[in-house]
């Protein structure tokens, strides 16, 4: 298991060398980026601020569970980005190998889904007029 | 006791600080703690919801906090 929080840009490359298994015949990446708009404003930067050692912990809860439920997985790698992040930046990278494909797409969905629920990271989505803590307020 | 509560994100901006000494009862629940917070901060009740995380797992509403734990309110999260 490889999970990461870092303020330097993702080595997209690095983490799916790192989910490389002999018994794996899938490796199914999810890669969220900085996009440059939200709700019709345009966004030029994020801000990702981080619980570091609560945001790796549940990261690596994540993870398990994804183990609990898909037993044949082989690999998990999660590597997240804090700090600040231009448009098209890479904000997390979500790897995992399994022997077959299916079981890949959905182990590597629960992961990042479920991540965006519960891991302590927040972002601010800086306008040319302000900026907003995403998801803070209804 | 005494509490320092770590604040990220909008409850940073609210607090205007990132943490918080707090005094609370010997005798305080995460439940208790949330009521406190909210009666001292009523923007926090403009938030869609908050957390407490002790010693770095969310913490149940009926949970007795310790002098020594590690405390933190947890703003609705917008990873990934």
């Amino acid at each position: 298991m490889h999970i990461h929080l870092t303020d330097q840009p993702i080595d997209v490359a690095a983490v799916l060398a790192s989910v490389q298994d002999d018994g794996a015949g899938a490796v199914n990446t999810f890669i969220g980026t900085v996009r440059n708009q939200s709700t019709g404003r345009r966004v030029v930067r994020l801000d990702y601020e981080a619980y570091d050692a609560m945001a790796i912990k549940q990261m690596r809860r994540v993870a398990e569970q994804a183990q609990e439920k898909w037993p044949m997985l082989r690999q998990v790698a999660v590597t997240h980005r804090k700090g600040r992040l231009e448009i098209g930046d890479v904000a997390v990278v979500v790897a995992v190998s399994t022997p077959h494909r299916a079981d890949s797409f959905a182990a590597c969905q629960y992961i990042i889904d479920t991540i965006k629920q519960v891991v302590p990271i927040w972002k601010k989505e800086e306008y040319e007029d302000g900026s907003v803590w995403v998801a803070a307020h209804p | 006791m005494k509490l320092k509560i770590a604040l990220f994100g909008i409850a940073k901006e609210i607090v205007g600080s990132s943490s918080l000494d707090l005094d609370t009862p010997d005798a305080q629940s995460v439940a208790g703690l949330i009521t406190q917070l909210r009666t001292r901060y009523p923007a926090l009740n403009e938030l869609t919801s908050f957390a407490v995380a002790v010693n770095s797992d969310y913490a149940a509403d009926d949970y007795q906090l310790q002098e020594r734990d590690e405390v933190a309110l947890i703003p609705p999260v917008s990873g990934g």
